[in-house]
């Protein structure tokens, strides 16, 4: 077996050395009845690369891939061109097959590249500082929330209803075993909630989107001001990273946290992970932060050098007392960021951010051309929300037989709110053809 | 062009030179001194060629946008050489021994980051219309379907992010059968002291009490030691087998049995599987729930410290709570259970993550069961085991073991080898860095005196277990020998020396600040 070095001869010599017959002696603590005799039955012997390949590839072709297809559909994750040397970076083994960065001599690499990590997301964010990174936005959301309720020990919850779907049940299950109040508000569509009349003196944190799930485009000043006169913090969550390239930032708005879902740069669709959760606060709750943080330090030569730090806040040293039990970080999806994101730099990012907007821009006229197709959006930033005069799912699905992938019906996250049947989440980003804005056109001047 | 072979010297000079060495760089020829990306901005300059926005027209509904971000500027050379000179301060599987007890460093086979790299599974949406992604779902259900047969266990939930996300799955599954069978009073976990720290933490998480029982002697879990905090408050044992000390639990039946008895159930933490993954299968121990670290057992990379992968095996008993989504194989193909209302008799606990679980690890992992086969697998422990011992043999003369008899994956020390001798098992550990190894896992488990937590894999060969060994046994001489200042001073030859961690705890610098002009 190609993976596993060890020969007959070896593994005879090697038990002569621990003086034992077999490899069974070694397994003399495992009672009786739960030794297997002989190898798993139903799965087959050791493939070469050959037949694997072919096994995956089989699989692999019944999918279409959004690459092969006009491709409009968003809702917290995003198809962009990332440039071919990530990839390649990501895979240089000295990234890919290193472990946590526990002993600092020798992970350099990680730790300062985790170190730039961090200060793109304060930067994107506007906010003081940003962690190492978290499993993805929405697990990162529920982590804010518990952050919250710890620094002002508070128990109720606002969530907008331009929260993504996935977010809130993420934030309700999580927060929920831990006895929250959880205030989910109705699918906010018209974008029309006034959150700030919900805010009392129990209230923890709020939290809310921008772009919103429904594309709309939010300012949270007066909200966040509303908030903190009352001691609630204030969440704030970007699902499409790419839009603070143009967008006044969270904490210029006066955020507390901000949590952002990071795969729109440097990561694929991948079927939905792994992605990687941006997670960024102010200096004074750092300490009350959940995952990984590195910092700056010397070595005993006074050279600069990162470490991980801050670690009394984490479960392998304050075990049941500890932020958050989180252990693994998303470290490959942030390299990934991090290398994409510098790539691009600051004329990039604007450029990618204006070229995403145009096409959108482009794509709802054409759309809003469309017998009896409606915009919802006043604005919006690379997605927005129309509402069709059919059920949107089987529109989607007529589409799909047409080569088509239109975006998202609203009626997959919320299958039995009515009202919502008709509302269609179509994204345009970078990749995004005018051929295949045409081609959308014309496919729903068909279906409808 | 190339150098002229003609008229140059081919043998070296004989010259010495003395003092040390100091370049006008700082950079150590293959070492590169490398700053941060931010200092080396370029203005003016761009890594990415973009077209054109088709329409200058906004439609932001008023919005402000922003003036700038503070992004750095650089052409793709400078980015790739940077990114490129920081891969090289990095110890790796790829590039050396790395025995970190506990996390299963082996080697992550290529074929795997081809496969998860076919369009047909990196190029496609969560969200796409299901009958477009039939071979995806397929996938998962192929990959569930292995897990739950090395498992012997009936159900599985796929989409934690990791070992610690998996605990937190298990034990919100446990919560919610509690709460079903109308016992919300049984709050209390029970947790040995060798456990990992994400146990106890996870526990809390989840609104349980943790309540520590003591280790064995042995480093064992006693049946009895379990008996006695057994109560009808208790929810589950969270038990890791083998445990940290590298030990098979020889009671485990019997605590699972008498747990059981008591109206609680038996979560399993499955960061050690690899001892056992094809020779023992863990429903046959009586567990309830344990996650399976795709990132370990299964090769996935570990990327600097993650994305990992935790799916979740469940009994019959808890099977009905596992979150959404999950795939049903049904008569029209493969379908997603998003939504409670659709989990037909199942009552779903909720959700833990965004979209359907780290479909990139279920590749790589999926990949890796087929190219070892139900003969690769088992030789797989079976590997695990007799390299971890062949090293315990090949070091108790001279390091102190823990423990008697054989161990399983890994090897556990503690420092009454270095009694006398002024060395701390840091200092021991930084030295091997010099020779060329990663460090093994230290102080860590918390039940003896400077654990050395040594996993040494599979897939390291005798080789190289030869040459590790013989490093090990000269450093244990050198330490005995009185070389205090060696160890002290150690590691001499990396990017860094040592680090001063109280620093940078006491006043935390977490991000670069461009400095006053």
């Amino acid at each position: 077996m190609r993976y596993l070095p060890l020969t007959e001869t070896d593994r005879s010599a090697m038990l002569a050395t621990i003086g034992v017959d077999s490899v069974d002696a070694l397994f003399r603590d495992v009672p009786e009845q739960a030794r297997l005799k002989g190898p798993i039955a139903g799965l087959s012997d050791h493939m070469g690369e050959l037949a694997v390949e072919r096994h995956l590839s089989r699989l692999a072709a019944k999918n279409t891939t959004a690459s092969t297809v006009p491709f409009f559909i968003g809702g917290g994750a995003y198809k962009h061109h990332v440039p071919a040397s990530v990839d390649q970076l990501l895979l240089r083994g000295e990234f890919l097959t290193s472990y946590t960065p526990y002993q600092p001599e020798v992970t350099q690499g990680t730790l300062q590249y985790l170190f730039e990590f961090q200060t793109q997301v304060a930067l994107l964010t506007g906010m003081d500082v940003a962690n190492a990174s978290m499993y993805d936005g929405a697990t990162g959301t529920a982590e804010a929330v518990l952050m919250a309720a710890r620094i002002n020990k508070r128990n109720k919850v606002i969530l907008s209803g331009g929260l993504h779907p996935h977010y809130r049940s993420v934030v309700e299950t999580t927060c929920g075993v831990m006895g929250m109040d959880i205030r989910a508000q109705a699918p906010d569509w018209k974008n029309a909630e006034d959150l700030s009349a919900l805010i009392d003196g129990e209230t923890a944190c709020i939290v809310v989107q921008t772009p919103s799930l429904f594309g709309h485009l939010r300012d949270f000043t007066a909200l966040c001001e509303a908030a903190h006169a009352k001691g609630a913090l204030v969440i704030v969550v970007v699902t499409e990273v790419v839009s603070l390239g143009l967008l006044t930032p969270p904490g210029e708005m006066g955020a507390d946290i901000v949590v952002c879902e990071g795969q729109s740069i440097g990561n694929g669709l991948n079927f939905g992970g792994p992605y990687v959760g941006l997670f960024a606060t102010r200096d004074k709750y750092v300490r009350q932060m959940p995952g990984r943080l590195c910092g700056q330090t010397v070595d005993a030569d006074g050279k600069r050098g990162f470490v991980l730090t801050l670690s009394t806040r984490e479960q392998h040293i304050r075990r049941e007392k500890a932020t958050s039990n989180i252990c693994t970080n998303s470290g490959l999806c942030a390299l990934a960021f991090t290398i994409h994101l510098s790539l691009l730099g600051e004329q990039g990012l604007t450029q990618l951010a204006q070229v995403n907007h145009a096409n959108a821009v482009t794509l709802a006229d054409k759309l809003e051309a469309v017998k009896g197709v409606k915009l919802v959006n006043d604005g919006f930033f690379n997605e927005f929300t129309v509402k069709l005069p059919k059920k949107a799912a089987k529109v989607v699905s007529k589409l799909a037989e047409r080569g088509i992938l239109a975006g998202v019906p609203v009626s997959r996250f919320y299958p039995d709110m009515e009202g919502l049947e008709d509302l269609l989440l179509v994204a345009s980003t970078e990749v995004n053809s005018l051929e295949d804005m045409d081609a959308l056109v014309r496919g729903l001047e068909e279906v409808l | 062009m190339a150098m002229n072979n003609q008229g140059r010297d081919s043998t070296p000079h004989a010259v010495t030179v003395a003092g040390e060495f100091v370049t006008f760089t700082g950079n150590k020829a293959l070492q590169q001194e490398e700053a941060l990306i931010f200092e080396l901005d370029n203005p003016g300059a761009v890594g990415v060629d973009l077209e054109a926005p088709v329409t200058t027209k906004t439609r932001l509904g008023g919005v402000k946008t922003r003036a700038g971000v503070g992004l750095p500027s650089l052409a793709e050379p400078d980015v790739v050489r940077h990114y490129t000179r920081l891969s090289q301060k990095n110890f790796a599987i790829d590039t050396t021994m790395y025995p970190l007890g506990s996390c299963t460093m082996k080697h992550n086979p290529r074929l795997n980051e081809k496969m998860a790299r076919l369009p047909g599974f990196g190029d496609i949406h969560p969200l796409q219309p299901v009958e477009t992604v039939q071979g995806a779902l397929e996938l998962i259900d192929q990959l569930a379907h292995w897990l739950k047969t090395l498992t012997g266990m009936p159900a599985i939930a796929m989409s934690p992010g990791a070992g610690a996300h998996g605990e937190l799955c298990g034990l919100m599954a446990i919560h919610a059968a509690l709460d079903a069978r109308g016992e919300s009073h049984r709050r209390r976990v029970l947790v040995p002291e060798s456990a990992h720290g994400t146990n106890p933490a996870t526990a809390a998480f989840c609104g349980f009490t943790v309540d520590t029982i003591p280790a064995e002697e042995n480093g064992r879990v006693s049946v009895e030691a379990v008996k006695a905090k057994l109560g009808d408050d208790v929810a589950c044992i969270m038990l890791t087998n083998p445990n940290t000390c590298g030990l098979f639990e020889p009671q485990i039946r019997e605590i699972a049995d008498a747990v059981h008895a008591a109206g609680g159930y038996f979560y399993c933490d499955g960061a050690n599987y690899n001892a056992i993954v094809g020779r023992v299968r863990p429903a046959d121990l009586g567990v309830d729930a344990m996650h399976i670290n795709l990132h370990k057992t299964f090769s996935t990379p570990h990327g600097g410290g993650g994305p990992g992968s935790g799916p979740v095996v469940l009994s019959d008993a808890l099977a009905p709570y596992a979150p959404l989504p999950f795939v049903v194989h049904g008569k029209d193909g493969f379908t997603l259970v998003e939504h409670a209302k659709d989990a037909g008799k199942a009552q779903p606990f909720g959700r833990l993550k965004g979209f359907h679980g780290q479909m990139g690890m279920f590749v790589r992992a999926l990949a890796y069961i087929l190219s070892h086969g139900a003969d690769g697998l088992r030789q797989v422990a079976s590997d695990a085991v007799l390299n971890a011992n062949y090293v315990l043999a090949s070091l108790k003369d001279v390091m102190s073991a823990s423990f008697d008899g054989p161990c399983m994956h890994e090897a556990l020390f503690d420092d009454r080898f270095l009694k006398g001798t002024g060395v701390t098992p840091l200092d021991f550990a930084k030295a091997m860095i010099d020779e060329g190894y990663h460090p093994m896992t230290m102080y860590f488990p918390l039940v003896v005196h400077g654990a050395l937590l040594i996993e040494p894999t599979e897939t390291e060969s005798k080789q190289t277990l030869d040459r590790f060994i013989a490093t090990m046994r000269h450093l244990t001489e050198k330490a005995k020998a009185g070389d205090l200042a060696h160890f002290q001073a150690s590691p001499r030859l990396t990017p860094r020396k040592r680090l001063d961690e109280t620093q940078a705890a006491r006043k935390p610098v977490l991000r670069w600040v461009k400095p006053a002009a």
